[in-house]
């Protein structure tokens, strides 16, 4: 599905991304998760070409991303990024029909199938109730379903995630990624999940990439990934890892100094 | 939130009642013509007052007559002030009402900036020296002379705000404000050391100018201004839609399929030419550019497909009325328009704050 190919980065001088290649298949719920500056986000904006790698390719289904246009991009991947401000508030079923863009000329107003596809999307994001508010009048967690609507308006194969759960208190944070686990179960929806949460990485993905200085540290199943050894190796911070008594997946537990 | 039922076709057993509140062809047709309608009611009856009396009843006969291609019927005087003083004066202030509101709203989208207006960007000086220089080298009194110079000079603004306003290539909106606001500085330095050094005739004609003013109006400024108006709206919107993507910031405009940086290049130039094409012929009218976008936004939502034409006809009304107002209220003294355009449009401006509750009902 997407296919990296040393890919290699930077912005100025650094190398923010190093010779990096791994391949996501179809259906995939993969983690990227890295201390700060690692290359998460970065990584991410490559994925969806809002900034081109210098070296290397990406290919998306074997065409090469640096090929497609805009508007074809949005029709494969969506994202749903860390929230910005709204300069003018739009109601909610104004925000989620801006995710049929990628499918509507310039000047074209949305059809009625297009507004078929926002509420279709709306009710599975539960967020229905309130098309005709405003925006801004809505708490974080709505407003982050929301953004969930207009990706999903996109009919998009991929999603890619940038820190979603950030600003979510934890039962938004489980919420949150229910819902996109099992968008990603029953409608078999790609998902790459940028998150400095390795707890939550481990519980929902597939397989987890860690990154260090912009290259892979490791890559393969939380079991693989997220041991002592590599987590304190990359973040240099004492931790303990057992596993989550309920369902099994490695969990990390953080040690302050004299407790070691 | 329970689990997501997202199994099986949908059937939706609660359609929310409201959710047909969306913008559509048909809505921005119907507000067309309602604003469209007002703009001729706030014509109409502008061009039957004035500090020459000319029996109302009597201008509209004239008008039917002339309209259905008999002579007008009335003395030479009066057809003088009805067709050659008040008609395109009335005109002139529709064009350039609307160009700038709709250039306004185009600003604040492409600045991400709810203070931006017409002039933020410096165009306003550039024709400002250019029109003073004109006006002291003594090319006042040649008809087109002032407004061509003007322009050339606020053509030269343009470029060179958007030549300083990029980085690697890109417009930033952070950068293009800065480059525009430091440019239009400079450029007010040369203004204020004209009027310095120029003589008491000339001054008189500089304050005015710089004030804004409609009186110049005649057939041919109209036809210099209307297809700037014209064709400035008619790129931006085409590029309604993506407007409002690039509301919720760039990222998101790139995320959801948006060329941000060929939108940021046209958005820029279309609005810098209204601009432009409007100040070289009147001046610095103020304030219409920047609460007639947001009046429309709080009354109609923040949606450029019906936020630009509806602030264009609005704009037009509003300038068209503020002018009436300027010209009869201390006739046959005039008063330089934009007096009234922010004396009026302050407060109402302020109301609609206040009222934001309860708008948003077309």
């Amino acid at each position: 599905m997407m296919d990296l190919q040393s890919v290699s980065f930077r912005y100025r001088e650094d190398w923010v991304i190093r010779d990096l290649s791994f391949r996501v298949e179809r259906g995939e719920f993969i983690g990227i998760v890295g201390p700060n500056g690692s290359g998460k986000s970065t990584l991410l904006k490559l994925l969806y070409r809002l900034i081109a790698p210098q070296r290397g390719k990406i290919f998306i289904d074997g065409i090469d991303l640096g090929a497609m246009s805009r508007s074809e991009i949005a029709r494969k991947m969506a994202v749903v990024a860390q929230e910005t401000q709204l300069l003018f508030p739009f109601r909610v079923i104004e925000v989620v029909l801006m995710g049929r863009s990628p499918y509507l000329g310039h000047l074209m107003f949305e059809s009625q199938k297009d507004l078929e596809i926002a509420k279709k999307v709306m009710a599975w994001t539960e967020v229905l109730p309130f098309a005709d508010r405003l925006i801004d009048e809505l708490s974080g967690g709505e407003r982050k379903r929301v953004l969930i609507a207009r990706a999903l308006a996109q009919e998009p194969e991929i999603m890619l995630l940038d820190e979603p759960t950030a600003s979510l208190d934890i039962h938004h944070q489980i919420d949150f990624l229910d819902l996109i686990h099992s968008l990603n179960r029953e409608r078999r929806l790609t998902i790459v999940m940028a998150s400095h949460d390795m707890n939550l990485a481990s519980e929902f993905c597939d397989r987890i990439l860690l990154l260090q200085g912009g290259r892979i540290h490791s890559v393969g199943s939380p079991q693989e990934v997220i041991t002592k050894e590599s987590i304190e190796e990359v973040y240099g911070c004492k931790v303990w890892v057992d596993e989550n008594p309920v369902s099994g997946m490695p969990r990390i537990t953080l040690l302050k100094k004299e407790g070691r | 939130m329970t689990k997501p039922k997202i199994m099986g076709p949908l059937t939706l057993r609660d359609p929310p009642e409201a959710v047909t509140r969306i913008v559509t062809l048909g809505r921005v047709l119907l507000v067309s013509a309602l604003l469209g309608g007002l703009l001729l009611l706030v014509m109409a009856f502008s061009v039957l007052v004035g500090s020459a009396h000319v029996n109302p009843r009597r201008s509209i006969e004239m008008m039917l007559r002339m309209l259905v291609g008999l002579p007008s019927g009335g003395t030479e005087t009066e057809e003088a002030i009805l067709f050659s003083i008040r008609f395109p004066r009335v005109l002139l202030a529709g064009v350039v009402g609307a160009g700038l509101s709709v250039s306004g709203a185009a600003f604040q989208a492409l600045l991400r900036n709810p203070l931006a207006d017409p002039y933020i960007l410096g165009v306003s000086s550039g024709a400002a020296v250019g029109a003073i220089s004109a006006i002291l080298m003594g090319l006042g009194a040649l008809s087109l002379a002032t407004p061509l110079i003007a322009s050339l000079g606020a053509l030269l603004t343009i470029l060179a705000v958007f030549y300083f306003g990029r980085q690697d290539g890109r417009i930033h909106p952070h950068t293009l404000l800065l480059a525009g606001v430091i440019i239009g500085s400079f450029l007010s330095a040369l203004i204020m050391f004209f009027i310095s050094i120029s003589p008491k005739e000339e001054l008189r004609t500089i304050i005015f100018w710089l004030m804004g003013d409609l009186s110049i109006a005649n057939y041919r400024a109209i036809g210099v201004i209307f297809p700037y108006v014209v064709l400035g709206f008619v790129s931006l919107y085409f590029h309604a839609r993506p407007l409002n993507l690039i509301l919720s910031g760039e990222e998101h405009a790139v995320q959801l399929g948006v060329d941000v940086e060929r939108l940021k290049r046209i958005c820029y130039f279309s609005a810098s030419l209204i601009t432009a094409a409007s100040v070289s012929v009147c001046g610095l009218i103020g304030f219409v550019g920047l609460i007639i976008p947001h009046s429309v936004r709080l009354l109609l939502g923040p949606d450029h497909r019906l936020l630009l034409p509806a602030s264009g006809l609005l704009g037009a009304s509003f300038l068209v009325a503020s002018d009436t107002v300027a010209r009869t209220l201390l006739a046959p003294v005039e008063l330089p328009v934009g007096v009234i355009t922010a004396a009026f449009g302050g407060p109402f401006f302020i109301y609609l704050l206040k009222a934001r509750k309860v708008v948003r009902t077309i």
